[in-house]
């Protein structure tokens, strides 16, 4: 991590906070905070990832502005993360396209609409797109199933790559140090931690999601969005298990493992993504990085799109106007996979990342000094 | 706009800890309240702002609070501390009514961290606020505001109009306007005056100039005053404070906790003619710290500097400052305005006189130094490793002992003894008649806990009557 103005304000609050800790039960930045005396770039790059964006501190804190100490953690490491992208990025060329995230996510999705529409209405013929298909093979009718395959492997193998080295890169960056390995047990830890959002809670009585006032509702429509996301992921493994094992050719019936797991993970995605955003608009912006506003609501319409599309296509998928709705959603699904690795959602990796790291550099360690009167 | 003309039953005068149990405490009594808070919304709740946690009687573990905590052991270690300075009656009710406010204060929102394991021993006797004073005070605004307290920030009280011990107006500043708020009964929770540096020097002197105040620069002891010139009996040593060695390079006010430095038993302390004045390594640090403010108050210049070496770096809490460091004692000398030769001469001296031991941080160990005039007693290592490390420091004040005399009631009591007919205190104003004297962590947020929801009890019951 380079010494950005960004990472020398973060080292600023840090310190100060070091010297106060009276935030330490809202969250595992704190306790990792009081770990270290000092704090290199690599530390805050850690310990800014490790932030959930819970918000408690801020309002909590007895020096937030206007107080002449100005500090506003939510807000610095927000803003530091957002650096921490750049930093992290595969190809580290592709770090640009983290500035303006939200114009250029979006730039991407009409692109690859505009493709995928282009494509199909040149290649296919018109009565084939407007026409309405029924029984086994329907979807490959208007858009042939190894075209699918392929562009989907590509795509979204380039993405596990390019995650996956950003992962390397911000691992080797920040946990190099560390003195006991990340083994399976940090692992275990850290997956619960993260599937169960632990840090997201406040210390167990809700967080910030709008003002002083504290609630579990944005910590339940991530919930929603995040397991939205796994069922609809799950229901394309299953199909394309009963594809090439048993045979059997989408479409499935209504009552069918694929339908039921994609109806509802795209219930969920809906639910959680219209929620985020409508959080977005109402919350309380002091604490915010507006920075990141653009790339956070670029994603979350993205997916919200994803779900509606996905939605419709399975009400609409005997109706002439299933073709149509084909590409457009597999055209949102093809930008998803396209900016995986260069939006917002990297922030999970780099989560996933410090919530390992924190796992193990305090699997035998227990509170630190508090300075009390 | 909040109706200042109104009549309301009950009129707390202060937006800390104690006010807003008062306010609580009387809303539910069925009283109307009105809450008069000198500062902004931004910086309500006076130095509970920057409190932590809450010293509390328990018999049995809680989910807060690990093993016991009798009144037996609660009073003993109150009466150690305060010399004596103290009421037994009032100091038993505080105590005992203690047990009690934990529930209270989590009904009324306040969340707490769970028990802490590990180094920290007041676990055992002391809750700590999840998030610390400002999310308690967060809270009770909150269930205040719920309950219908009508809340005035910005609004300054002037003047609490008494006649033979009864409460006929109180005289609101607000907005670049006075206006006279009649209410049934008063509870004043306004704090101490140790933000008022004129009133500090009539007993420090010129020295009082080169304090600074640790917490809100809105206790300036307004309401104390007021009531003390109207025949309101005082309680507490006008001339003490409760003062901590800070870092020099703090705030005038408002500095708060992260600004104390803990360093001064790993080093020596040398005042502004490079020599030291006291010994170091008297006591364990918890028992000390609070006697260093005032040893620096009677340094010239009001400063001293803590000097140590590399190796004490990672002895001590870390402060928001980052220590000065040289590579020569000659530098951190030029560095820190001290005379080179007599600072150089401090130190030979100390660094011959001190004797070989096993050092321990945590206890009283056997690390001392023999043959000087001024011996340290504890934790005496050569320092000799660089870099050097210095900081500065002031005396940091953090709240002062004069206060109105109160009955078990929280009834302010006048100068012929006999008790105000409306009129209640709570919290630091009235603080220094259960202790006089010293400090015991978390107890002030004890005191104006206790007292402000009997304060606030009393005034409902006196204005329903």
């Amino acid at each position: 991590m380079r010494a950005t103005d960004t990472v020398i304000e973060t080292r600023r609050v840090m310190e100060i906070c070091n010297a106060c800790r009276y935030c330490e039960g809202y969250c595992a930045v704190f306790p990792a905070m009081e770990l270290r005396h000092e704090f290199s770039n690599a530390d805050l790059s850690y310990l800014a990832n490790l932030c959930h964006d819970c918000r408690g501190c801020f309002y909590a804190c007895q020096y937030a502005p206007p107080h002449e100490f100005n500090l506003n953690l939510p807000r610095t490491f927000a803003r530091l993360r957002a650096e921490t992208y750049r930093e992290y990025a595969w190809p580290s060329r592709f770090a640009a396209l983290f500035q303006r995230n939200g114009v250029i996510v979006s730039l991407v999705v009409a692109l690859a609409l505009a493709a995928v529409l282009l494509l199909t209405t040149t290649l296919q013929q018109p009565s084939v797109i407007h026409g309405a298909h029924i029984g086994a093979g329907a979807f490959y009718a208007v858009i042939p199933l190894n075209v699918m395959i392929t562009g989907g492997l590509i795509t979204f193998g380039y993405a596990l790559l390019a995650l996956a080295v950003g992962y390397a890169r911000f691992w080797h960056d920040t946990a190099a140090g560390l003195r006991h390995p990340a083994g399976l047990r940090a692992w275990w830890r850290a997956l619960g931690d993260a599937a169960a959002l632990r840090n997201l809670s406040g210390g167990g009585y809700g967080c910030n999601d709008r003002d002083e006032s504290f609630s579990g509702v944005r910590r339940s429509l991530h919930h929603a969005m995040f397991y939205g996301f796994v069922l609809c992921f799950a229901a394309t493994c299953v199909a394309t298990v009963y594809h090439h094992i048993f045979g059997w050719i989408a479409p499935y019936p209504l009552v069918s493992v694929p339908v039921a797991l994609g109806t509802l993970g795209g219930i969920g995605l809906l639910v959680g993504t219209t929620g985020l955003l409508i959080l977005k608009v109402v919350r309380d912006p002091a604490p915010g990085a507006r920075e990141m506003l653009g790339a956070d609501v670029a994603l979350l319409v993205l997916l919200a799109l994803i779900a509606v599309t996905g939605l419709l296509l399975l009400a609409l998928r005997d109706s002439t106007a299933m073709g149509i709705l084909l590409a457009v959603h597999l055209g949102f699904v093809l930008a998803l996979f396209l900016v995986l690795p260069y939006g917002k959602f990297v922030h999970g990796v780099y989560r996933l990342g410090a919530l390992v790291h924190y796992a193990a550099e305090t699997a035998s360690v227990r509170g630190g000094d508090r300075a009390i009167e | 706009m909040i109706d200042l003309a109104g009549s309301y039953d009950v009129l707390v005068a202060g937006g800390g800890n104690a006010a807003l149990c008062a306010a609580i405490a009387a809303r539910e009594a069925g009283a109307s309240v009105l809450l008069i808070e000198h500062a902004p919304r931004a910086f309500r709740g006076g130095n509970s702002r920057h409190t932590r946690n809450f010293r509390v009687m328990h018999a049995a573990p809680t989910a807060t609070l690990t093993e016991a905590y009798g009144e037996d052991e609660y009073w003993d270690d109150l009466r150690r501390v305060t010399g004596g300075e103290t009421d037994e009656a009032l100091a038993r009710l505080t105590i005992r009514n203690s047990a009690s406010a934990l529930a209270w204060m989590a009904g009324h929102g306040v969340r707490f961290q769970p028990s802490l394991t590990g180094t920290l021993s007041l676990s055992r006797t002391n809750a700590f606020f999840l998030g610390g004073g400002k999310a308690l005070l967060n809270a009770y605004y909150r269930t205040a505001e719920r309950l219908g307290v009508v809340t005035r920030y910005d609004a300054e009280v002037r003047n609490v109009q008494l006649r033979d011990g009864v409460v006929e107006a109180v005289e609101v500043e607000s907005d670049g306007e006075i206006v006279s708020v009649r209410a049934k009964a008063v509870v004043v929770a306004a704090g101490g005056f140790q933000a008022n540096i004129e009133w500090l020097k009539q007993y420090w002197g010129a020295a009082a100039d080169n304090f600074l105040i640790r917490g809100t620069p809105y206790a300036k002891g307004r309401v104390l005053r007021d009531l003390l010139d109207q025949g309101v009996m005082p309680v507490g040593d006008p001339t003490q404070c409760h003062a901590v060695a800070i870092d020099a390079r703090a705030p005038k006010f408002d500095g708060g906790i992260v600004t104390r430095l803990d360093s001064i038993p790993f080093s020596i302390v040398v005042n502004r003619d490079a020599r030291r004045f006291y010994d170091e390594g008297e006591d364990l640090w918890p028992k000390r710290y609070a006697i260093w403010g005032r040893l620096i108050a009677q340094q010239p210049g009001q400063m001293a500097y803590a000097i140590t070496d590399a190796k004490a770096l990672t002895l001590f809490m870390p402060s928001m400052y980052p220590a000065i460091t040289a590579a020569t004692i000659e530098e951190l000398a030029d560095k820190l305005t001290l005379d080179r030769a007599t600072l150089g001469e401090t130190l030979r001296a100390y660094n011959a006189a001190v004797r070989p031991g096993r050092f321990n941080d945590k206890s009283l160990d056997d690390c001392r130094t023999d043959g000087l005039a001024l011996v340290k007693s504890h934790w005496a290592q050569r320092i000799e490793t660089p870099p050097y490390i210095a900081y500065p420091l002031r005396p940091g004040i953090t709240f002062t002992y004069l206060g109105v005399k109160v009955d078990d009631r929280a009834r302010v009591v006048m100068n012929n003894g006999a008790g105000a007919t409306n009129l209640f205190a709570a919290g630091e104003i009235m603080a220094g008649n259960i202790l006089g004297r010293g400090y015991l962590a978390g107890f002030g947020m004890t005191i104006g806990t206790v007292f402000g929801r009997i304060a606030g009890a009393e005034a409902a019951k006196h204005a329903r009557h």
